[in-house]
């Protein structure tokens, strides 16, 4: 049995949160540039140049892209055939977010408590998610979510005879509601099926997919395409002054579901869309 | 529109007239951030007859919370927050003299109208650009509420903040005539 020890994923959490919140992915970097050239609106050019433009000052100065830093989400994949030693998991997964907002200057945006509001100063807690899995690997996502986006995100139960056009219509009215809030161009996660929670975090993890990546289903690319072609013919544009890049990605991610339901998330990326993954 | 207007805080009534939905304006001059736990915290002090943690005649709040100052530096990454969290707060403290707002996205329509009533004006900086616009920070002093962390209220001296008028004097916004235009269907 492999042993990972808790030490190991505190400094590799540390090192993600910073990378994050610091290094725009290469893959939302590049759409960007691009889209710079086929935006129509000229303002609209303007914001993409400027998102550019900072992207690229943050990843030679190692400074946060944006001053919202998130609420450090953690993706975990565990081999059934690793053993965690040194402590608790958790623990050490908190410990390495503590340290990673402080050495990385990030902005601490946790409060204790939800309704008595007190910040916690570290960032932590983390919101944790665990994959069980065959073999022994060791995977951990760092995925800071911010809450311009975040709150902008819905979820809605649907009847199964609403069927794909339900679908589609919730899609593009939560983002047509979300309008300038959530920082466009935006990244649109799509969670169908399973059961209210699970359709939540299938749209979470939909966020994760790289924005140049279609859909492995042939149908649901066709699905995803029309959904961005929708989504930007909304006309909201960069920074929500107008123009014709809303979004840069549809991502759609299924699970099977019951006889009576139709759960739908659609979780908002903003253009930053952060993430960093590593191994141990 | 007009773009590459400069501007200094506080901004007289004259100027602020003179501005239109889709201006591009430069922000020099002192703005304070505050956003929601502050706005809470200003409107429960003019609850209780007590004075304001700065003078808002003529004043210009951010809508924004930095991330910490690397050493040798004013502040970090500051780029604006949503401005509609503070929509139930806005009016209230634009009674109390507060002139300008720069944050980001669509306001209700109780700020609309209290920024016709009181000739202000709301300024939408470019969420996420943030990195840059801590650029156009020179200083930065926190002036109330420390035990907010990044929420407290910290005056800042900007120079050259680039910002577009969001919603002008006479209640025109940049968020519905802009996204008219590219809007293609539905």
């Amino acid at each position: 049995m492999r042993e990972i020890r808790t030490e190991q994923i505190t400094e590799l959490v540390e090192k993600l949160c910073i990378d994050a919140n610091c290094r725009l992915s290469d893959d939302i970097y590049s759409c960007l540039g691009k889209c710079c050239t086929t935006e129509k609106s000229p303002l609209g050019q303007k914001v993409l140049g400027t998102l550019v433009e900072n992207a690229r000052m943050a990843r030679e100065n190692f400074d946060p892209i944006c001053q919202d830093t998130g609420m450090t989400v953690v993706f975990v994949t565990v081999g059934q055939d690793a053993h965690v030693t040194g402590g608790s998991l958790e623990d050490a997964i908190n410990e390495g977010v503590r340290r990673g907002y402080e050495k990385g200057f990030l902005r601490k945006s946790v409060v204790k408590d939800p309704l008595d509001r007190v910040n916690t100063k570290d960032n932590t807690p983390a919101v944790i998610h665990y994959d069980i899995v065959p073999g022994d690997e060791f995977h951990i996502t760092v995925a800071p979510k911010g809450f311009g986006s975040e709150n902008m995100s819905q979820l809605k139960m649907l009847k199964p005879s609403q069927g794909l056009q339900g679908v589609k219509d919730f899609v593009i009215q939560t983002v047509s509601e979300a309008g300038a809030n959530p920082c466009p161009p935006i990244i649109v996660g799509v969670g169908i099926g399973g059961t209210m929670e699970k359709s939540a975090l299938l749209s979470k993890k939909a966020l994760l997919l790289p924005v140049d990546q279609a859909n492995p289903n042939p149908d649901l690319a066709k699905i995803e395409e029309e959904l961005l072609q929708s989504i930007n013919d909304l006309g909201i544009g960069p920074a929500g002054f107008g123009g014709s890049t809303t979004a840069l990605a549809v991502h759609i991610v299924t699970y099977p579901t019951h006889i009576a339901g139709l759960p739908v998330s659609v979780n908002i990326g903003c253009h930053v869309t952060r993430h960093s993954e590593g191994h141990l | 529109m007009e773009e590459n207007i400069q501007l200094t805080t506080p901004l007289s009534e004259e100027t602020i007239k003179k501005l239109k939905a889709g201006d591009m304006v430069y922000i020099s001059g002192v703005v304070y951030t505050a956003r929601d736990a502050a706005h809470k915290r200003m409107c429960e002090l003019l609850d209780q007859g007590e004075p304001m943690p700065f003078d808002f005649t003529g004043a210009a709040i951010y809508y924004a919370g930095p991330c910490p100052a690397k050493p040798g530096r004013s502040i970090g990454s500051v780029g604006p927050t949503t401005s509609g969290r503070m929509d139930l707060y806005a009016p209230r403290l634009m009674k109390e003299g507060l002139k300008v707002m720069i944050g980001k996205g669509l306001r209700n329509q109780e700020v609309i109208d209290a920024i016709v009533s009181t000739n202000g004006v709301y300024f939408a900086a470019i969420g996420g650009a943030a990195a840059l616009m801590g650029q156009s920070v020179q200083s930065a002093e926190i002036v109330a509420f420390e035990d907010l962390g990044t929420e407290a209220v910290r005056r800042l001296v900007m120079e050259n903040l680039p910002v577009i008028v969001a919603i002008d004097s006479q209640g025109r916004n940049i968020y519905d005539e802009g996204r008219k235009v590219y809007q293609q269907s539905l």
